[in-house]
């Protein structure tokens, strides 16, 4: 069986959790003798290869199907008008915003047919030209390796009009993978109606829906009216394989609790502060930790110094490779208190370096887990009562690693993958 | 009887401290950008402080003891001279054998511990006061507290260290119908004598001088002295404080600052109505027409000359809250000489300057003295560097308990380095109470002890 797969990233350059998923899908699916053929916006050629063969789409020149294309963008132009995705400006900033895109795009339409376009492949303010482009790239490889594949899939709704347009040419089965919805970037009354109308395009055309947890199944079910029998869930796995553990002096003696993710609304960062000083109030010993940064991240800081807890509550700011590990290595518990996560892979990294964790119920993982901590995002006494007791009560805090644990990597991808390629199978007539 | 003008100039460099992270606490205990210090110290050095203190000795000599100015030179920019530019201690002690140069006392950390702490100021205004002795050989008389901050109660402190003359500014809320070209008596200390700043006429130097979009550029002597003549028609004294650096730093030297400051003095004596002071001898030379009621603090900075440019938010109020919870334990450790030094470096009032939030009234000013992007960052930094230094503390506090309950027989191998220091120290410290007391004591320290600081 062999799928073209739509990405948007891939390992090693990547800015969210949606390229590692990727990766260890793409790994699992091959042990399962599934060949991926993987198409992203901008290869630099020091991906892993091994278990994939990958398309850049910076590669791809459009003109061989210009014609058919031509066709298929005519639903889709309006994407071209005011792709700027920049939440939050204010109206002179816009007008100025909306006037360079312009110039740009007069200068840059001329050269779009016909010629290579050279992908960012990132999440700046041309992501929504770069997602239309996507599938004109996206169709033109996918008539042009029309023999080599069985199916298509398509990761998030950045991917998912290349999705349509493959499926629409070459009349292949199309699956979409839902990592994550608009309803979990911002809260419901904030949606940015553009990516949803994309991400329901995707869905209504797509045979399959894949969502990453119940929860997300449920989020596609009710939020996008698509029907239950086309929806499945295949919780992510994790592939730590690789990775060793740091071994990290320790600075501080107290114990240490750490929040690790943005600083967003989303993430619930405000839960995890009044929870902390809840717990500061009784035991001395501890310092919390917030690690990342944010939209939220100064009203956190102006919070925690309202509440007076400042020397006992530290700011590390975003960090990247090497010090994201060490924070692991030095933490005591790891919590993630996510208003809305659908899945959520970061309680599995902090598991699996024997930290013990405690995750909101509103999470994805938290379907998975038996051996995390559970709290409703919102209850922050049930969440300070669960960071003390694993702080003070040791048994507690070595059952949690130690099954914790085995727990993690028990989960591998490819029991993901072997159910993917349930769907796969469903799908091909 | 001449009227008077009293100029004041500010001399202070903080130490800036490095970016430590959370990852640093518990591990690496030196906090400074000796980068960033030196390098900021020796520009200032070039532009500010070595031309200008030229310019003042010869218009000193020049004059023969008719022009006269005033300095505060924090301990914190002693320090750094020491270490990286000693040319400057060079020139001012030139300036002090003139005896037309008056140095004021203050904290010796430039900090905001009148506002936290009576044990603390105190330690730190002895200590200025023996610094300014060993360095230039004159004890300081007449006291200006950090920023100009004042109030009744400060006053009182103050005046209770043995001073009979402060400086502060002529808060306009604080003076309402009254001229600030008086001079007043503290409401709880009447005896203490109080010259207050002309806010317009130092800020035509300090802020306007350079500035062309101000319709009284450019600024010459001549103009100046008409605007101090109509200012204090009917007044006595004319007292302008500002900022060294304006010489040169705030006011660059091709904006003629120097030029104006050296056809300045030669105006006012050729013309005869208003003869040079520094801030003693105005005490001594006027009387306080009326007291001067102050509840609340005030200061220099910002429209509001309050001090809520440092503690005017919550980031800066929690950060200060939790630096001075550790002074109590610290009075406890006798031994530790960088631990105190350390203490008092993060006392320095411009890193809850870094934190202050006031960005749209005052933004220019904040901004041009802010090494950090946001307030934010300069909050995280801070709390970095405390939390270490707060462990350092307790751990200092653990070892001298063990200390005491040996026997104090056996000094853990870990002191060793201030082993030496210790003997002169320890003396210092079994002084410090009695010296609080009696301020005759504390006017002929041994000026030895300061010394010790500068390592």
């Amino acid at each position: 069986m062999k799928v073209l797969m739509f990405g948007w990233e891939f390992p090693p350059h990547i800015a969210g959790g949606l390229g590692t998923a990727c990766y260890g899908m793409t790994k699992g699916l091959a042990a399962n003798g599934v060949e991926v053929l993987f198409v992203m916006p901008s290869a630099s050629g020091d991906e892993d290869q091994s278990a994939v063969k990958i398309i850049n789409a910076s590669d791809v020149p459009v003109d061989t199907v210009s014609t058919s294309v031509d066709e298929f963008l005519g639903k889709v132009k309006f994407i071209h008008i005011g792709s700027n995705m920049v939440p939050y400006v204010d109206p002179q900033d816009f007008t100025k915003m909306v006037e360079e895109e312009r110039k740009r795009q007069i200068k840059n339409f001329r050269i779009q047919y016909g010629q290579k376009y050279k992908f960012s492949g990132k999440y700046g303010e041309n992501l929504m030209e770069e997602v239309a482009r996507y599938a004109m790239v996206g169709a033109t490889i996918a008539l042009q390796h029309a023999d080599e594949f069985d199916v298509i899939h398509a990761h998030d709704w950045l991917t998912y009009l290349a999705g349509i347009a493959a499926k629409q040419l070459t009349g292949k089965p199309l699956v979409v993978h839902v990592h994550a919805t608009s309803f979990d970037r911002s809260s419901d009354d904030k949606i940015d109606t553009r990516v949803y109308d994309l991400e329901r395009k995707g869905m209504e055309a797509a045979d399959k829906v894949i969502a990453v947890s119940e929860l997300t199944r449920n989020i596609v079910i009710n939020k996008y009216g698509i029907s239950p029998d086309k929806v499945v869930a295949v919780h992510n796995a994790v592939d730590f394989s690789g990775r060793e553990n740091l071994v990290v002096e320790r600075g501080v003696k107290d114990k240490v609790v750490t929040f690790l993710g943005r600083i967003t609304f989303q993430k619930g960062p405000e839960y995890f502060i009044e929870a902390a000083a809840k717990v500061l109030k009784r035991c001395s010993h501890v310092r919390f930790v917030m690690a990342g940064s944010g939209d939220m991240l100064n009203r956190c800081i102006r919070h925690v110094a309202r509440l007076g807890i400042s020397d006992r509550f530290h700011f590390t700011g975003f960090l990247r490779g090497a010090d994201v590990q060490k924070m692991f290595a030095l933490s005591d518990v790891y919590v993630m208190p996510s208003v809305s996560e659908p899945f959520g892979i970061s309680p599995l990294e902090a598991m699996q370096t024997n930290v013990p964790s405690i995750i909101s119920k509103q999470s994805g993982v938290a379907e998975v887990l038996k051996y995390a901590i559970k709290v409703d995002f919102w209850d922050i006494d049930a969440m300070a009562d669960a960071m003390y007791g694993l702080l003070n009560y040791p048994a507690m805090a070595d059952m949690a690693a130690r099954c914790g644990r085995d727990e993690v990597d028990a989960l591998k991808w490819t029991n993901a993958a072997y159910k993917i390629k349930k769907v796969y199978e469903s799908v091909i007539k | 009887m001449k009227k008077s003008i009293c100029l004041y100039f500010q001399v202070h460099q903080p130490n800036r401290l490095r970016l430590y992270r959370f990852f640093d606490i518990g591990k690496d205990s030196h906090y400074y950008d000796d980068f960033a210090n030196r390098t900021i110290l020796r520009r200032v050095a070039q532009r500010c402080y070595l031309p200008t203190n030229e310019l003042l000795l010869e218009l000193i000599n020049t004059y023969k003891g008719q022009f006269k100015v005033a300095f505060s030179i924090s301990g914190s920019v002693l320090e750094q001279f020491d270490r990286y530019a000693p040319e400057v201690i060079d020139s001012f002690r030139k300036l002090a054998g003139t005896g037309c140069v008056e140095f004021l006392a203050e904290t010796y950390y430039h900090s905001l511990a009148s506002l936290a702490s009576p044990t603390e100021f105190q330690y730190q205004v002895m200590k200025h006061r023996e610094t300014i002795e060993h360095y230039f050989g004159v004890t300081p008389k007449s006291f200006r507290n950090t920023e100009l901050i004042y109030s009744d109660e400060i006053g009182s402190m103050v005046y209770d260290m043995g001073f009979k003359t402060m400086l502060t500014e002529g808060a306009k809320h604080v003076l309402g119908w009254k001229s600030p070209n008086y001079i007043y008596a503290g409401a709880l200390a009447p005896k203490l004598k109080l010259l207050l700043k002309n806010s317009t006429l130092s800020d035509d130097i300090a802020f306007r001088f350079s500035d062309r979009s101000w319709s009284d550029w450019p600024l010459t002597g001549d103009k100046y002295l008409g605007w101090i003549k109509a200012a204090a028609q009917n007044d006595e004294i004319v007292n302008l404080f500002m900022d060294y650096e304006t010489f040169g730093e705030h006011q660059k030297s091709q904006s003629g600052i120097f030029e104006f400051m050296r056809y300045f003095p030669e105006v006012v004596i050729k013309d005869g109505e208003f003869e040079f002071v520094t801030p003693d001898q105005a005490a001594r030379k006027h009387k306080a027409v009326a007291t001067l009621d102050v509840p609340d603090p005030i200061s220099w900075a910002d429209e509001e000359r309050d001090v809520t440019a440092w503690l005017g938010n919550e980031l800066q109020n929690d950060a200060f809250k939790k630096l001075y919870s550790v002074a109590e334990k610290l009075s406890l450790i006798h031994d530790n000489e960088q631990l105190r030094s350390d203490f008092g470096h993060l006392q320095e009032s411009d890193h809850f300057y870094y934190m202050c939030t006031k960005f749209f009234s005052d933004g220019a000013v904040h901004k041009y003295f802010n090494p950090y992007d946001t307030p934010y960052e300069a909050f995280i930094n801070y709390m970095n560097v405390l939390s270490d230094f707060i462990l350092r503390v307790d751990d200092a506090i653990s070892v001298s308990d063990v200390n005491f309950a040996a026997g104090k027989k056996t000094a853990p191998a870990k002191v060793e380095k201030a082993a030496t220091a210790k003997k002169t120290v320890k003396k210092a410290v079994a002084k410090k109470p009695a010296k609080a007391e009696t301020s005759t004591a504390a006017r002929k320290p041994s000026a030895k002890k300061t010394v010790k600081t500068k390592k």
